[in-house]
């Protein structure tokens, strides 16, 4: 394909995913030398559950990001979700249609966010963070601010039964969000519609159409990683997920390469990305550093990645590599 | 020659923006095959002209004619349905998509039967596409936002022409672009000439490129056509005299 290879150095640049899985392995090495106990099943195990819900999140986030917008409320519909699920299976409905159903409603408050985002030209980060203050206070009110325990059946088995059951997930639906964002019409539109919104419209790409759909798609996929937690954690917790694990996916997808100004991104270095953030707490917590360290380290990294993109897009274009 | 065997005519158009008169009755037409270049400074009324042609304005009276018919256009893509395409100044190129991706923005190809992306079939498209015309770029593969503003620029005269546009609308062609740049369109223009399928009108600040690749100029001072006729039989001295009539006929009425 590339003719133009020049070394190791110019790969890593051209390639986001490449550089943060060198970071990943570089990391995993460290960690291993500095801890007996890192390659081990139940850390590995730990560390796996841990990312996932961001790692699912990113997904939908990156998709949002390319086209440019955003959304905060993600990790609210998180903790909304499977409150639904909860109350319709209460009122006599099979578990896996109230499932389906919470996840019909997460989809909707992405139908609506993007329908006042594009048609009334609010930006998406204000109406968003909006949404995510008005979606934690239903999901506070619905659940009078008490965590439930999770139903269960075969259903909760298959979606949380197992150690992996939580990154399996992350992993396939990652699979498919790269294959559409690489290989179908939307994604190719999706990447058009934040790089030359005005060059997208004139070729006659539906910019508002896209926008609403993927802000659905990364609302329902938010729904799913919340439902999914809460099968493995066996309990709903009206505070879980919210703005940290919403900051978290939107951090993994800029560590991973994706552009926070829209036009380029990638779903499987944001899926990397996440695993380094999880990796990084979870080896500092077996190294005993203060927990307090882990922001101050995710806060740097993000600034670092930040300013390295900006630096190297220019001397990438300066060197024509 | 009868009327049917325009390409495209416009007559008497005129377009008033509330108080403004921006167009004051402007006629033009373009046999097939056929280049116009339209001159004039900025503010003159060029690109409203050019937004009428493209479908993007409708002109307050006058009408347009495609092969002799009389049509109305309701939008951009309604006029493109008959062969006009307006190559933007802002290019409608995604700098973070490839070369060939730009091709076939929203004329994507897939393969039959299924929701997915034919890739090769795209590639090799666009450069058969691009060889047509003798563009250059070093890959198919590389990001639009990595190539120089000629390149780009001929990647979206090249995309016009691989969508069958048969009337294509130049707007600023050669605008900020350096003399290599600038000869390298030009020559794309002149084969595109050469095969004598498209019809082309091209808006532009420099009188003496114009002249040079235009069959005929037209120019446009204050929304009125001050001038009209073959390259060949004017120069840019006359240009510039008729110019300098006009700026000092404005300069006595103040």
């Amino acid at each position: 394909m590339n003719k133009r290879q020049k070394g190791l150095l110019a790969f890593l640049l051209r390639k986001p995913e490449a550089s943060i899985s060198l970071v990943g392995i570089i990391l995993l090495i460290v960690f291993q030398f500095a801890s007996p106990v890192f390659f081990t099943g139940p850390n590995l195990q730990t560390v796996s559950q841990f990312f996932a819900p961001w790692a699912l999140i990113a997904c939908g986030e990156i998709m949002l990001l390319i086209c440019g917008e955003v959304d905060l409320s993600v990790g609210q519909v998180f903790a909304l979700t499977p409150f639904i699920m909860y109350f319709v299976a209460g009122a006599g409905v099979p578990l896996f249609l109230a499932m389906i159903l919470a996840l019909l409603v997460a989809g909707l408050l992405g139908l609506c966010i993007g329908f006042i985002t594009v048609h009334f030209g609010v930006p998406s980060f204000i109406t968003t963070l909006g949404a995510m203050l008005l979606i934690n206070g239903l999901t506070l009110t619905i659940s009078g601010g008490f965590p439930v325990d999770t139903p269960n059946n075969l259903l909760g088995n298959i979606f949380g039964g197992w150690a992996y059951s939580e990154i399996a997930w992350a992993v396939g639906v990652a699979v498919v969000m790269h294959t559409i964002l690489r290989h179908t019409r939307w994604g190719l539109q999706t990447i058009a519609a934040g790089g030359n919104p005005t060059g997208a419209a004139e070729a006659g790409i539906r910019i508002k159409h896209i926008k609403i759909g993927n802000f659905i798609l990364c609302s329902t996929i938010g729904g799913l990683a919340g439902i999914l937690n809460a099968f493995h954690v066996t309990s709903i917790d009206p505070n879980a997920g919210g703005a940290n694990v919403m900051f978290l996916a939107i951090a993994s997808s800029v560590i991973g390469g994706t552009s926070l100004m829209g036009g380029s991104g990638t779903i499987l270095g944001g899926l990397v990305g996440a695993a380094v953030l999880g990796i990084l707490q979870d080896g500092f917590t077996l190294l005993g550093i203060n927990a307090y360290t882990f922001d101050i380290i995710t806060g740097a990294a993000i600034l670092i990645t930040m300013i390295s993109n900006v630096q190297f897009a220019a001397w990438r274009r300066r060197s024509r590599i | 020659m009868s009327e049917a065997t325009y390409a495209l005519e416009a007559r008497d158009i005129t377009k008033r923006f509330g108080q403004v008169q921006a167009l004051h009755g402007i006629s033009l037409n373009l046999k097939p095959g056929e280049m116009l270049g339209i001159l004039g400074d900025n503010g003159a009324g060029k690109s409203t002209l050019m937004k009428i042609l493209s479908g993007f304005h409708a002109p307050t009276t006058g009408e347009l004619l495609v092969k002799g018919k009389k049509v109305e256009f309701t939008s951009v893509d309604h006029a493109r349905s008959f062969g006009i395409e307006c190559v933007y100044q802002d290019l409608a190129l995604v700098n973070t998509l490839s070369v060939y991706h730009n091709m076939f923005l929203n004329r994507e190809i897939l393969y039959q039967g299924l929701p997915f992306l034919n890739h090769r079939k795209m590639r090799e498209l666009a450069a058969e596409a691009l060889a047509d015309i003798g563009v250059n770029v070093p890959s198919m593969d590389i990001e639009v936002g990595m190539l120089s503003g000629g390149q780009r620029q001929a990647i979206a005269i090249a995309r016009a022409v691989a969508s069958h546009a048969r009337i294509l609308l130049l707007d600023e062609p050669l605008a900020a672009m350096g003399a290599r740049e600038a000869s390298m369109i030009i020559a794309l223009i002149e084969r595109l000439k050469a095969r004598g399928d498209v019809s082309m009108i091209m808006i532009a600040h420099n009188y003496a490129q114009t002249l040079d690749v235009a069959d005929k100029v037209m120019l446009v001072q204050r929304g009125t056509c001050t001038f009209e006729g073959r390259s060949a039989e004017t120069s840019v001295t006359e240009l510039l005299e008729i110019v300098k009539r006009e700026y000092r006929g404005i300069t006595h009425e103040v």
